[in-house]
């Protein structure tokens, strides 16, 4: 016993050292991926708030930007409305086409708080939580394309997990051909990523458009990802596609969250197929 | 005692809030993030007990982890550079050894000095850090470079504050 004490008072710096490495790798281990935004819920409010004050006094800087870029979308959703549309057939009869349609995505606009691009599992916080309506697994879009998906919520602030981490996939498609493959980040490149899965007869152009694919019930069909870069056939019978992100992720600054008001419903759609 | 206590208190504080308000954010080429908090325990005095040394160092780490969503990540690499520091401090050990009262900076053991021993702790320290963040080998090299690559920036930033913050 008397050894014991002795050993330990003689290399008590080296065990204190291995005590402190592991308490520090079993965090790490522990929460690699999804879990982390679980540990951080509490801590996530306190730096929540710190960053978010930081982040209204560097939003000044990119005023100038930002109004630009919400010009543009304004225009473009103004083209889209119906009042700029002009009846082409004289007479369409008296269908009311009204009532035939109810809304399937609602979005909460945010602004980002904290954000990073250049370690290989990044995250961004935004100012909005579940006191605003937003839920984990809810997609994250910006005016330029997708961005990530809530993987954490406080009352007032959320976590997301950006297209710029290697832990997340998303279901996306060819959009003239319509394949589907999976995206993902390789951990390298800030404005690319990699798409899987798409066989190789099919035919690629560079800079055919890449946009989701709708079936994981979190982000809508069709939203924006990139482009096509580079591809080439590796190993087997897919190609390894290099896609040009269309969000740049650098200068992220306000962003939508959707709410997917029939996701509840296709979820329990899921869960009772499983039973059968 | 107390001057000494309450300039490490304050300079943590200053290193945590640099590092995570204006150093995490800087972002060019997409490789570059200096750790410049890493300056607190290259500092601290040649007296500190080794329980101290590791306990402020797991401390800082983990605080830095919360500001940058890393668990453990900064804690693990902050602990591993304790760790090396009395090691680093006897190697490179004048041949007197070191004069009570004095610290180690550049105004009491000359930059040579200054530099082998910092270059060494941060460089230990990134290479931690950085290979345990992408956990693969299979990226080597883009790991290699990085870690060089921010050893450097980081480096540079540690030296340069000596001439300007800490003349004395």
């Amino acid at each position: 016993m008397r050894n014991l004490v002795k050993f330990i008072l003689n290399n008590h710096f080296f065990l204190l050292f291995l005590l402190f490495e592991i308490v520090a790798l079993t965090l790490v281990f522990q929460n690699n991926n999804y879990q982390k935004a679980f540990i951080f819920n509490v801590s996530r409010n306190i730096s929540g708030y710190i960053n978010s004050h930081i982040s209204s006094f560097s939003k000044y800087l990119d005023l100038d930007e930002v109004n630009k870029a919400l010009l543009e979308e304004n225009t473009r959703l103004r083209n889209s409305l119906i009042s700029s549309y002009k009846l082409k057939v004289p007479d369409p009869g008296n269908i009311e086409f009204d009532s035939a349609w109810t809304q399937q995505y609602n979005f909460i606009p945010a602004r980002v708080i904290s954000n990073s691009v250049n370690k290989q599992n990044n995250f961004i916080s935004i100012d909005k939580g579940s006191l605003h309506g937003v839920q984990t697994d809810m997609a994250v879009i910006s005016h330029q394309g997708a961005v990530g998906i809530v993987t954490g919520v406080s009352e007032n602030f959320s976590t997301i997990i950006p297209l710029l981490n290697t832990d997340l996939r998303i279901s996306s498609k060819l959009k003239n051909t319509g394949y589907f493959g999976s995206l993902h980040w390789d951990g390298v490149n800030p404005e690319s990523a990699i798409l899987h899965d798409i066989p190789h007869h099919v035919s690629l152009h560079r800079n055919d458009t890449i946009v989701t694919s709708g079936f994981s019930a979190i982000f809508p069909e069709g939203i924006m990802i990139g482009t096509i870069e580079d591809f080439e056939i590796k190993g087997g019978n897919f190609f390894f596609i290099t896609v040009n992100l269309s969000t740049d992720f650098r200068k992220l600054n306000f962003i939508y969250v959707i709410d997917n008001i029939f996701r509840e419903e296709l979820m329990e759609l899921d869960n009772s197929a499983d039973y059968d | 005692m107390t001057k000494i206590l309450s300039r490490n208190i304050i300079r943590i504080i200053l290193l945590v809030f640099f590092q995570i308000f204006i150093l995490n954010n800087l972002q060019f080429g997409g490789y570059v993030n200096p750790y410049f908090y890493t300056l607190f325990i290259i500092l601290l005095p040649f007296e500190t007990p080794g329980w101290l040394l590791l306990t402020l160092g797991f401390i800082l780490g983990i605080t830095i982890d919360i500001f940058s969503n890393t668990p453990g990540l900064h804690a693990s690499a902050t602990v591993f550079m304790a760790f090396l520091r009395p090691l680093v401090l006897d190697y490179f050990a004048p041949r007197e050894g070191y004069v009570p009262g004095t610290f180690p900076r550049i105004y009491y053991y000359g930059l040579g000095w200054f530099f082998q021993y910092s270059a060494i702790l941060i460089l230990a320290h990134h290479f931690f850090l950085f290979y345990m963040e992408v956990f693969r080998l299979s990226d080597f090299l883009l790991t290699f470079y990085r870690v060089i690559l921010n050893t450097i920036f980081t480096l540079f930033l540690v030296v340069l504050s000596q001439y300007f913050i800490y003349r004395r």
